[in-house]
């Protein structure tokens, strides 16, 4: 596609720029932001990509996926400001996210291990994983502070911590699993993946595509259990004190 | 306050507070084994984070606490609170049924409770068996209260506490709690601390009470100190002044 024709496409840009403008919706300035920043972000994505895979360096290859994971940790983290320690509690979780599901597609040969599978596929797996990691402490914290009656009541009987919190993390966990799963069901039927439809677009075998979202669709749903479940059971431990007190100011 | 009396709960100079805020200030003073006394005084004196302190849900910022004569923080946290048991105005439920809510106790440490010992609690806080398997979103305050109660007799404590467990009955229910709390007295010689806003109560039912208002505890005695106090706060409390 040339960068006359992606110009074009700036008509799709402009339909809901009309519409906020005379529905009087407020959002046209949102919508140029979002579009300019899309632009150069992907671009400079674009650009830089290039040169990783034209270098085939692992040194450039390790410093993408860190960045990427630097950058989903600062933005779940924000989530879970009130848990203790948040921030590298995310950072693990993602790492070994990244480390369990790379590990098995290279060392399984499923993947090469080259710039553009491991990038690629990493920018899912984290992206997922982030998503994920939101959900979950959007939910955890939500339970932890509707439930302290419930957590306060099981204490006083004699519990410990992972027993009085034992329902509002299953239920976090459960609850933050439950989009990639349901949307699982109707994937191929309702929506055709965005990977999938960009491998046929540029011309790969429709098959072949498929097998490869067959991969992600599965890398997905490990990515979600372990996120939800590591990072739940990192994060539950420091709501509590070691006289097994929930604390308090979150 | 009669002295004859071992003291089941001590407070030593206790002060607790939350951020700079303090809520309890310099608190000194024994709660009596085995016998009943109640705590009086206007909301926010800071009665409920007294009751919260003796089953160590939290703990104070300075000051000392004794349980049976033994510092708290020698207690693990497990046995301090399966030998002070407390109830809540709220009663907080588990989801399910009643009987889930009796065993929740001993299921905590991987133990069962039986469908005979389910149905004996419930006779001891006088509600009938065919309440045991209903679900506890059905019950009524009266029932729900008393199924707290049954669930925190589980663990047999010396010490209970209670939270204004009465405030939201009516009045054949409130009887029934009162003498349901009386006769757990008199059977096991449980030491029961008893927090209520009812005057009246206190003075029927409590053996001794302590006033609190602001984080303080303004005067302590013999129940029927609420009848004539000496303290001038507490007089206008009394009569109902101040809220």
């Amino acid at each position: 596609m040339s960068f006359l024709t992606l110009s074009i496409t700036l008509i799709f840009v402009l339909i809901p720029i009309l519409l906020s403008k005379t529905l009087r919706l407020g959002l046209e300035k949102d919508t140029i932001i979002a579009t300019v920043r899309s632009i150069i972000q992907l671009l400079a994505v674009g650009y830089i990509l290039k040169f990783v895979f034209d270098s085939e360096s692992l040194f450039y290859i390790f410093l993408m996926v860190t960045l990427m994971i630097v950058v989903a940790t600062h933005n779940a983290q924000k989530k879970g400001a009130a848990i203790k320690g948040i921030t590298w509690k995310v950072g693990v979780t993602l790492v070994f996210v990244e480390v369990l599901t790379q590990g098995i597609l290279i060392g399984f040969n499923i993947t090469p291990p080259t710039a553009q599978y491991v990038i690629s596929i990493s920018g899912m797996i984290i992206g997922n994983s982030m998503v994920l990691a939101i959900l979950f402490l959007n939910r955890f914290t939500a339970e932890v502070d509707d439930h302290q009656d419930e957590m306060e009541l099981i204490l006083s009987l004699g519990g410990t911590p992972k027993q009085a919190i034992h329902s509002q993390l299953i239920k976090s966990i459960k609850a933050s699993m439950i989009p990639t799963i349901e949307s699982q069901k109707t994937v191929g039927l309702v929506q055709l993946p965005g990977m999938m439809s960009g491998q046929i677009i540029a011309g790969a075998d429709p098959i072949q595509a498929v097998q490869f979202q067959l991969l992600i669709i599965f890398l997905l749903l490990t990515t979600a259990a372990v996120t939800s479940v590591m990072l739940g059971f990192l994060s539950y431990p420091t709501l509590f004190n070691d006289r097994m007190q929930l604390l308090r100011g979150k | 306050m009669n002295t004859s009396y071992k003291p089941a709960i001590h407070f030593h100079e206790v002060d607790y507070g939350v951020e700079d805020a303090s809520i309890l200030s310099k608190i000194t003073g024994s709660f009596p084994k085995g016998r009943i006394t109640t705590l009086v005084g206007p909301s926010g004196a800071g009665k409920t984070t007294l009751l919260k302190l003796c089953n160590g849900l939290i703990s104070p910022q300075a000051g000392e606490i004794y349980i049976q004569g033994k510092n708290i923080n020698e207690f693990a946290p497990v046995e301090l609170r399966k030998s002070v048991g407390m109830a809540l105005q709220s009663a907080p439920m588990v989801a399910g049924t009643v009987m889930n809510n009796l065993g929740l106790p001993l299921e905590i440490r991987g133990e069962k409770l039986s469908e005979e010992d389910g149905i004996n609690l419930l006779h001891d806080v006088g509600l009938n068996e065919d309440v045991l398997n209903k679900k506890v979103k059905d019950l009524s305050g009266g029932q729900r209260q008393k199924v707290s109660i049954a669930r925190t007799l589980v663990n047999r404590p010396d010490i209970l506490l209670l939270d204004e467990i009465t405030s939201s009955l009516d009045v054949t229910s409130l009887k029934e709690i009162e003498e349901l709390i009386v006769k757990i007295n008199q059977k096991y010689g449980t030491t029961i601390i008893w927090i209520t806003h009812n005057l009246q109560q206190a003075l029927t039912i409590g053996n001794y009470t302590w006033v609190m208002m602001k984080g303080k505890v303004i005067e302590t005695g013999e129940s029927e100190l609420l009848e004539s106090p000496v303290n001038e706060q507490v007089r206008r409390f009394v009569k109902g002044e101040t809220e």
